[in-house]
This record gives structure tokens, C-alpha cells and sequence, in this order.
């Protein structure tokens, strides 16, 4: 099968000052279709970086990366873009939505940047849908400061899913929610992994990366570990697990 | 709100330049109006000065001009209607009153010339200039002096103590351009004038009527030529003018009225501009995240630009619309309320509105280009 991700000898290098930063120091990877990542590792690992050239925002100083079998590392600012907009779906820690806009219109965002024009009624319907998929179309008019933090997350994913991306990037998605609210998003991320689509997540958390299928672990700009999730957490077992011990200490 | 004080910028600045240009444009048509009721494609031809002994008299001094001249001129092809004019001032009496008016001496084509129309009664004719008729058409002043309680229409006035008829008022017509009461006037067959009442041989002045606006400068030419001929004089005996004159006179000074309202206009919209700029420029730090944002769902550094600019341009004309709301509203007050008229020329709006986007675009597009260059991993982090 055609690997979604081919990184080859990826370096990253940046020249701060008087000290070039070494940043990432040739990590190869490939990713499969369907594949639910986590990339993890301390502050410092790289994995920011390796994050942003995988998520198209930067070019790598060395080496090459395939994405859906283009080569992403020689492209121009505007092919990046294009790339970013029709291939990858972002998820950020602090959901980045747009204030005053209700949540179908941050949805809708990314449909004006398509490069071929998708008429206003199609723009709706597929907002609608992604949404659906994250189950929050009850609330599509509402604002992102009338949404918790749970659904705002919820909203940014549907956001991620509507220009139907080849690769769902997420960067320490559930960084600002409570344990809960972070079971039940990595529920929505295992439900949409579970429909093939791909995801890659980056965290430092190993509760969370432990709700994906396989971990690679970065340190000083290197792959160190790379290997399958034992005993996969499951969001349903998890959430139940959850409430027990709530129940037990009498929280509710 | 802050949209609204960054407009205010642009509003102030369209607002008052639409203000006073209907204000000025105003009391230019005013003008103009007037100098178009002495009436139009109006040529008058006075007759020469009179030097007597190193004195010079002013026009229409010296008896250069006939009847003849007259008559020659009516034959002209570019020309309407003629009336030869005598002028004099004498004392009226009527009804138990008396006073001091003008008479003139005109033909039937007077009114017409003049553009001025007979309220109640009749012009004379070219019959009462044959037969020198004594009949008078008089102003609404000379009414109101001599016939305040009565019709004045078939009462007899006494002009050098010979009785004429009165067969029709003028419409009032007010003061003219040079402050003088148009409506203080007896008028009589110019022969009446000339043979009854003056007893002169030569006119003040001859009034011509061009056939159409276009020829009025070719009937100009052929009437200083007619008389240069008819006269066989070294140095003109005469002149000629026109309202065109007068009008371009007129026209020059509101043109230099509108320079300058241009110059205070380019002056506060500049202002405006710098203030939609400021506020653009702060708007990018503020919204560098969003900015972050769109990229990162694959927005080109153009379509960034193009927002921040459509945002600029949209801020600046709401300016400009509610300034020009503003300024026609505040020319309208204050035309009712000193009673002046305001016109608002349709050209001035939409210079006012394409220059207020213009602003818009020049101010708009540096803070627009200086977001479309943020670096997204960057404008992502900033907090």
C-alpha cells in the first residue's frame, strides 16, 4: 500500500542567532493509510518541528517528504498552502477558532480557501456533515464562547474534516481539556480512525498517545522508539472505568 | 465603535467637502441663474464714447448709434429679435402721486429678449411703434409707488405731462446681478421715446437677441462687422457684449472655489487614510493568530491580502457614504435655515466616493501585505 507519509533523512535546521538549532537530525518514517500515530517525547525532541513540516507549515533543510506522493519539501509558499488546504486537517491544543463566527462558519472556513470554488449550498451541507460526524450539529449556530472546551475541540476536528484531508493532524489536541472531556475526544478520534481515515498526534502525554495505535517516541531530533500500542486503550472502557471511580469517591 | 471612530476620519473629511460644495455650487447657481435671467444669447451693442476736449464720456456717451444700425442689424441671418433701447430718467405722475423712474424706449421684441413676460394686460405692438402710440408697461415697483389701491391696467400716467395709457405690468423680476430694482421701469414704444417724450435721434443702446446659444459669438462678429461697414470708422464707435462674458466671469471665480474645497478635501481625506491605516495595522497584531489560522487551512499569502484589504476598503466607503449622507443633510439645514438654495452636484459624489475607496486600497495595503508575509508557524503561536 502507498504510504500517506514518506519522510527520508528529514533534517530541520535553524539559524537563530549566533548557534544554528539542529532541530530534527534525520528521522525517515512512513505512514499507511488508516495508521492512527502518536509522535510523543519532551520538550526539546523535535517534535513541534517535525510536526510542522509533516503539517506542510514549514520545508524541511534537508532531505525529502513525500505526502500522498507529492513532494512536499521544494514547494512554494502558495503550493504549500494548497497542500495544507486540500491534504491535511489541523487540530490544535487551543482549538484556534474564530471568535464572533458561529461553528458552521469556522467549519465552512477552509472550503474558501479551496482551490476550485465549492457553491455556497455544497459549503453548508458539507458542514453539516462534518459536524454530524463529530455530533455536534445542534449547536452549529452557536459561538465558540457558547461551547465548552470539549465542544470547541469537537468543532475545530469538523473543521479538520471538511475538505475530506488525506491525513488528520493533531498537536496535543486535548492539552487544555479535563481527563473526561480528553477520553471522549480521543473517542472521536478513534471513531474516525475506525473510518479510515489517518491520524497523526502529537503529545507528551502517554495516557493519551495509549488511545492510538502506534507510538514513535522522538529525543535531541531522533526517532528512539517506534513500535505498536500494547493494550490499547479503548474511549468506551476508559469512560466507564472513569465513572466507577468517580462513584467510588462519591464526586457526583 | 472603533470601526465607527476610525471611519470618522473619512467621514469629517467627504462630509465637509460635500457640505460645501453643494453650499458654493448653491449660491453659484444662484448666480447663474441671475445672470441667465438678464436673458439669454443676449447681445447688447452700445454706442461709442463722446471725447470733447480731452473729456471722455463713458459708453453709450456719444450718438453714434440709429435706428438704421437697428433695422440693418434685424436683417442679419443669426439673429432673433432686436430692440433698439433709449434710456431716460423722468418724473411720473399718476393717481394724485408722482415719481422719479426709468423710461425706456423699447420695440414689442423687449420682453422677449430680456426673458421677462407681461403679468396682466398686453406688450404693445409694432402698430403703436408705427403710430406713436402712448401707451406704457410698467414695473411692479412703479404699481406699488402710484397705484397701490387701484388696477393699474387703463389708467392714464403723465410722463413730461403727456398722458399714456397704461396696457400691461411686468412680472416682478426683483434686483439684478448689479443690485438695480428690474422692476422700476415705465415702458414705451421706442418712437413714443423718441419722438414725444426725448425728442432724440440716436439710441442708448441696441439689444440683439443670437438665434440660438451657439451663434451667439458669429452674431457677435457679423454685428461689429455690419456696424465697423455701416459707420466707415477709423476707431469702433461702439461695442459689443454678450452674457457669455459675464457668465465666464462668473464660472471662473466658483471654479477657483472648487480648487480650493479639492485642496482641503485631498488634505483631511489623506487624514482619514492615515487613521484607516493605523487602525488596520493594529488590527493585524490583534488578529495575527486568525491569521495563523487560515493559512494553516491553506489560505495563500493573496487571499490574506485580498481580506485585509477588502476590510480597509469596505471601513473607508461606509466613510465616505455617511459622509456624503452627512454633508448633503448638513447643506440642506443650513440652506433652510438661511434660506439658501443648495445644489449637490451628482459629479462631486462620485468623486468623493472613488476617492474614499481609493483611500481604503492605498491605506489598506500595507497593513494588508505586512499580514499576507506572516510566517503561519509564527502567527499560530502568537498569543
Amino acid at each position: 500500500m502507498n504510504a500517506v507519509i514518506k519522510l527520508d533523512e528529514i533534517h530541520k535546521v535553524y539559524h537563530t542567532g549566533e548557534v544554528d538549532v539542529h532541530a530534527v537530525r534525520g528521522i525517515s518514517l512512513a505512514i499507511i493509510p488508516g495508521e492512527f500515530v502518536a509522535i510523543m517525547g519532551s520538550s526539546g525532541s523535535g517534535k513541534s518541528t517535525l510536526m510542522n513540516l509533516i503539517g506542510a507549515l514549514d520545508r524541511p533543510t534537508g532531505g525529502h517528504y513525500w505526502l500522498d506522493g507529492i513532494d512536499v519539501s521544494t514547494l512554494s509558499r502558495d503550493a504549500l498552502a494548497d497542500v495544507r488546504n486540500a491534504k491535511i486537517g489541523f487540530v490544535f491544543q487551543g482549538f484556534n477558532l474564530l471568535p464572533r463566527t458561529s461553528a458552521r462558519e469556522n467549519v465552512e472556513m477552509p472550503m474558501l480557501y479551496h482551490r476550485h470554488r465549492i457553491p455556497p449550498r455544497e459549503q453548508h451541507a458539507r458542514a453539516m456533515t462534518a459536524l454530524e460526524m463529530v455530533g455536534l450539529s445542534q449547536r452549529a449556530d452557536h459561538h465558540p464562547n457558547q461551547l465548552s472546551g470539549g465542544q470547541q475541540q469537537r468543532v475545530a476536528i469538523a473543521r479538520a474534516l471538511v475538505n475530506r484531508p488525506t491525513l488528520l493532524l493533531a498537536d496535543e489536541p486535548t492539552g487544555n481539556l479535563d481527563t473526561q472531556t480528553s477520553i471522549e475526544i480521543m473517542g472521536v478520534f478513534q471513531k474516525l480512525n475506525d473510518q479510515g481515515i489517518t491520524i497523526i498526534m502529537v503529545t507528551h502525554e502517554l495516557d493519551v498517545a495509549r488511545f492510538t495505535k502506534r507510538m514513535v517516541v522522538l529525543r535531541d531530533g531522533k526517532i528512539v522508539t517506534d513500535e505498536p500500542v500494547p493494550n490499547r486503550s479503548l474511549a468506551g472502557l476508559e469512560l466507564q472505568r472513569l465513572y466507577a471511580a468517580q462513584q467510588a469517591v462519591k464526586l457526583d | 465603535m472603533r470601526s465607527l471612530l476610525t471611519m470618522l476620519g473619512v467621514i469629517i473629511g467627504v462630509g465637509a467637502v460635500i457640505g460645501a460644495v453643494s453650499l458654493t455650487s448653491g449660491a453659484t447657481k444662484q448666480v447663474e441663474d441671475q445672470v441667465s435671467s438678464l436673458g439669454e444669447n443676449v447681445i447688447t451693442v452700445f454706442s461709442g464714447n463722446f471725447t470733447s476736449g480731452g473729456m471722455r464720456g463713458g459708453w453709450g456717451s456719444a450718438p453714434t448709434l440709429t435706428l438704421a444700425d437697428a433695422k440693418a442689424i434685424m436683417s442679419l441671418p443669426n439673429v432673433a429679435a432686436v430692440s433698439p433701447e433709449v434710456r431716460d430718467r423722468e418724473q411720473i405722475l399718476a393717481n394724485g402721486q408722482n415719481w422719479n423712474t426709468q423710461v425706456l424706449g423699447e420695440s414689442p421684441d423687449y420682453p422677449q429678449i430680456l426673458d421677462r413676460s407681461i403679468a396682466s394686460g398686453a406688450m404693445f405692438t409694432d402698430q403703436d411703434v408705427r403710430t406713436l402710440a402712448k401707451s406704457a408697461i410698467i414695473g411692479k415697483t412703479v404699481v406699488d409707488q402710484l397705484f397701490p389701491d387701484i388696477n393699474p391696467l387703463g389708467q392714464i400716467i403723465r410722463i413730461r405731462n403727456l398722458p399714456f395709457q397704461v396696457v400691461g405690468v411686468l412680472t416682478p423680476k426683483g434686483f439684478n446681478l448689479f443690485g438695480q430694482d428690474q422692476d422700476d421701469v415705465v415702458i414705451v414704444p421706442y418712437s413714443s421715446h423718441m419722438h414725444r417724450i426725448t425728442t432724440r435721434t440716436f439710441l442708448n443702446d441696441i439689444l440683439v437677441e443670437a438665434s440660438s446659444d451657439k451663434t451667439i459669438l458669429l452674431a457677435q462678429n457679423e454685428i461689429t462687422d455690419l456696424l465697423s461697414d455701416r459707420h466707415r470708422s477709423k476707431d469702433p464707435d461702439f461695442t459689443v457684449r454678450n452674457q457669455a462674458d459675464l457668465m465666464e466671469r462668473v464660472s471662473s471665480a466658483s471654479r477657483t472655489m472648487g480648487f480650493l474645497l479639492a485642496g482641503v478635501a485631498a488634505v483631511s481625506l489623506v487624514v482619514g487614510g492615515i487613521g484607516i491605516m493605523n487602525i488596520m495595522l493594529v488590527s493585524v497584531t490583534e488578529r495575527t493568530r486568525e491569521i495563523g489560522i487560515r493559512m494553516a487551512v491553506g489560505a495563500r499569502a493573496a487571499d490574506i491580502l485580498v481580506q485585509f484589504l477588502i476590510e480597509a476598503v469596505t471601513l473607508s466607503a461606509i466613510g465616505g457614504a455617511i459622509g456624503i449622507a452627512g454633508g448633503v443633510g448638513f447643506s440642506q439645514a443650513v440652506a433652510s435655515l438661511k434660506n439658501m438654495p443648495t445644489v449637490t452636484p451628482v459629479g462631486w459624489i462620485i468623486v468623493a466616493v472613488a476617492s474614499s475607496a481609493l483611500i481604503g486600497i492605498v491605506s489598506g495595503f500595507y497593513p494588508a501585505w505586512k499580514a499576507s508575509k506572516l510566517d503561519p508557524i509564527e502567527a499560530l503561536r502568537y498569543e
